[in-house]
């Protein structure tokens, strides 16, 4: 007995071995070599000098704008997302027939075959002089300014990451036993009172799992407030992006890297107590 | 326990004073009631009434129309032609939760997100004013020990056994006091020993509460032994309705008498009719008499009848035997084929001459007394005229 044990014990660790290296080779040893870099110093050409120092870890307060508009917006751009992606996805899920589901979901993916770059650009256009804002002032509406605003860095936010919010939440939906809100309609819940105690805690799982994503993934953004924000918005991507490609100062950029993801780590722990920590049902788990 | 039950009888008696229009009338009525899903007539042209207190069955084959029919009595479905009344008031157009009536789920459909208690006090919690906490707990409390869950209360739906959803679901319903009780295949997913057990403590509980309870089902045992009343369904008509005993010894027809216990069918056409002495010609030549049944229309010579025989009034003899020495009025040798014994009542599967397998049931006490026939023996079988019912093929 405890002989097999012990070899679906070494079954398992051969199965798991390729992805246990994948992870090790591809995670954490680059996170191992960034937080080398942020105790070194910046050489005078730009790049690393091996040495042990906490300056570049004192200098980040220089960018606190970063921080503090990352920790605005992604929370905020993933709350805005869940907002609308609800709506839409309850309406794929539950109002629409199975003939117009396939079209309709599909219409929802087909913006991820372009690239997000691309589907930005177009945004710079339709927010700037000659988009709405020209439309506007033809019905008489002078002078709004839209691009470069974090209005516009919030609507590509939402634009861009409405999709990844949607999908969760729609099978999440869509899996929903439609029996549940019969006998919650048969038990004398009305309509709107069955969506409140029955669809809505039952879809908590898609709506935790769609904010995760959307969640991280705002956290290291860089090209919607590059682009919608004209350099006026800066994320904690942008800052990066700055410090190790222009400016070259891998050192600090190392640092700068490391705080993001000690900040990731905190809220993401924050928010799984939050959200996972309360619900105990098996079928409740993400997704 | 009996004293929670009679109060519990006792609230309901009041509630149900106050929701119907006109006492005395039946609890629900179908008028003429069809439910189409495209080019499927689920339920076609259904009229019948259900009494108040009665313990109702619809019974039939899977596809047939009887979850149509229920889900039309709480409102799921709107009937497509027709009406659909509970109480005397017509209930076209009212919406589920505006009904006075509750669902036992075939699956239970029990809240996954919520505890046992929670889910049981979920009705009382969607009433308007909403009652107070404390009473909700009360009500809850002695609606588990009604079902016999007390201490459940704080325990998940999935943490269950099957037999505990499925009181867990009664609770949940008969909590609100419906004036009827709708029962999908409540027993279903049970196994046999437990759902023999449920079958008793539904049966008590509908004694005990007073209400109305409509039950599902397609199994005819489970009908047979539970029912007041039982609808016999087909295609999405009905076929017949009565009680367990009208329908086991006057069906209307072969289908009914099938469906309802077992019974051996000699087909033939219509010879002769006099009174209520029908004699019947099979394929063979051979004549055979019978008796109509009361559930059926009347019968003209040469249509196509079967003459059903229920195996417990065939009696076995020695091969050879004639009808007098049997005390019967036919009398046809056969050889026996197969014997199951079954407790109080042995089983034989008797190869019968012209007639093909015919089953026969036999009672403990004339076995011991005759003594057993054994499997390849040579036998003769018999019945009286009067018990053979002469049905319609239909
Ligand atoms: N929502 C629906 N859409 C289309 N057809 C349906 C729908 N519900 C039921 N039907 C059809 O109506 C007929 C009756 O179905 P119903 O569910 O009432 O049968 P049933 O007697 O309860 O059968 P079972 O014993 O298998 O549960 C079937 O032919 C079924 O396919
Ligand atoms: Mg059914």
């Amino acid at each position: 007995m405890a002989n097999e044990n012990n070899r679906s014990g070494l079954l398992t660790g051969a199965l798991l071995a390729p992805a246990t290296a994948w992870f090790l080779i591809m995670l954490i040893m680059p996170l191992i070599v960034v937080a080398i870099f942020s105790f070194g110093e910046r050489s005078p050409v730009g790049g690393y000098v091996a040495s042990f120092t906490f300056d570049q870890y004192a200098n980040l307060p220089s960018r606190f704008a970063a921080f503090r508009n990352t920790l605005t917006f992604a929370p905020f751009g993933t709350l805005a997302s869940l907002l609308i992606a609800y709506p839409l996805a309850y309406f794929l899920a539950v109002k629409v027939s199975a003939r117009w589901k396939l079209l309709l979901l599909v219409l929802v993916i087909v913006p991820f075959w372009t690239s997000l770059l691309i589907r930005t650009y177009a945004w710079i256009f339709i927010l700037g002089g000659k988009g709405i804002p020209a439309m506007l002032a033809f019905i008489g509406i002078d002078d709004v300014r839209l691009i470069n605003t974090p209005f516009a860095v919030m609507v590509g936010i939402i634009y861009g990451y409405l999709p990844l919010m949607v999908f969760p939440i729609y099978v999440s939906l869509d899996k929903l036993d439609k029996r549940l809100l019969e006998a919650s309609s048969d038990l004398g819940g009305t309509p709107f009172r069955s969506f409140l105690q029955i669809t809505l805690p039952l879809s908590m799982p898609g709506m935790a799992t769609g904010c995760m994503l959307v969640f991280i993934l705002l956290m290291g953004e860089f090209l919607i407030p590059a682009f919608l924000g004209g350099g006026k918005i800066f994320f904690v991507g942008n800052a990066l992006v700055d410090l190790f490609l222009q400016s070259r100062n891998w050192p600090f950029g190392s640092a700068v890297a490391i705080m993001l993801v000690i900040v990731m780590l905190i809220t993401v722990t924050l928010y799984m107590r939050l959200t996972v920590g309360k619900s105990t049902g098996r079928d409740e788990s993400l997704m | 326990m009996a004293k929670l039950l009679q109060q519990f009888a006792g609230m309901e008696n009041g509630v149900t004073m106050n929701t119907s229009a006109a006492q005395g009338s039946p609890d629900i009525q179908f008028d003429q009631a069809s439910k189409r899903y495209g080019d499927v007539l689920a339920v076609d042209n259904m009229s019948l009434s259900i009494e108040r207190g009665e313990f109702f069955s619809f019974l039939g084959p899977s596809g047939c129309g009887k979850t149509t029919s229920l889900r039309m009595i709480a409102g799921f479905e709107q009937p497509s032609e027709g009406d659909v009344s509970i109480g005397g008031v017509s209930m076209l157009g009212v919406p589920p939760h505006q009904r006075p009536v509750n669902m036992v789920f075939q699956h239970y459909a029990l809240f996954p997100h919520m505890s046992v208690a929670e889910n049981i006090g979920y009705g009382l919690r969607q009433r308007a004013p909403r009652p107070a906490a404390s009473d909700i707990d009360r009500q809850v409390d002695e609606a588990l020990e009604m079902v016999q869950m007390t201490g459940y209360g704080p325990r998940r739906a999935w943490e269950l056994s099957g037999g505990q959803q499925q009181r867990v679901a009664l609770a949940r319903a008969l909590i609100n006091r419906p004036t009827v009780l709708l029962l999908d295949e409540p027993l279903a997913a049970l196994d046999r020993k437990l759902r023999r057990d449920m079958q008793i403590e539904l049966q008590t509980l509908q004694r005990d509460v007073g209400i109305t309870f409509v039950l599902v089902t397609h199994d005819q045992e489970e009908a047979l032994s539970m029912s007041d009343r039982i609808c016999i369904m087909r295609d999405g008509q009905v076929v017949q309705s009565g009680s367990p005993r009208e329908l086991y010894d006057q069906p209307a027809s072969v289908y009914v008498a099938d469906f309802v216990g077992k019974s051996n069918f000699i087909s033939g056409k219509v010879n002769t009719v006099n009174g209520d002495a029908i004699t019947v010609v099979n394929q063979h030549g051979h004549p055979f008499a019978g008796v109509p049944s009361g559930g059926a229309a009347a019968l003209t010579v040469g249509s196509d009848v079967s003459v059903a025989v229920r195996p417990e009034v065939i009696v076995l003899g020695a091969h050879n035997s004639s009808a007098a020495d049997m005390d019967t009025d036919v009398a046809v040798n056969g050889r026996i084929k197969n014997r199951i014994f079954l407790g109080e009542h042995t089983e034989y599967l008797v190869d019968a001459d012209g007639l093909g397998d015919v089953l026969v049931l036999s009672p403990k006490h004339v076995e011991s007394t005759r003594g057993t026939f054994e499997p390849g023996g040579t036998v003769a079988i018999g019945w009286k005229n009067d018990t053979a019912l002469v049905l319609e093929d239909k």
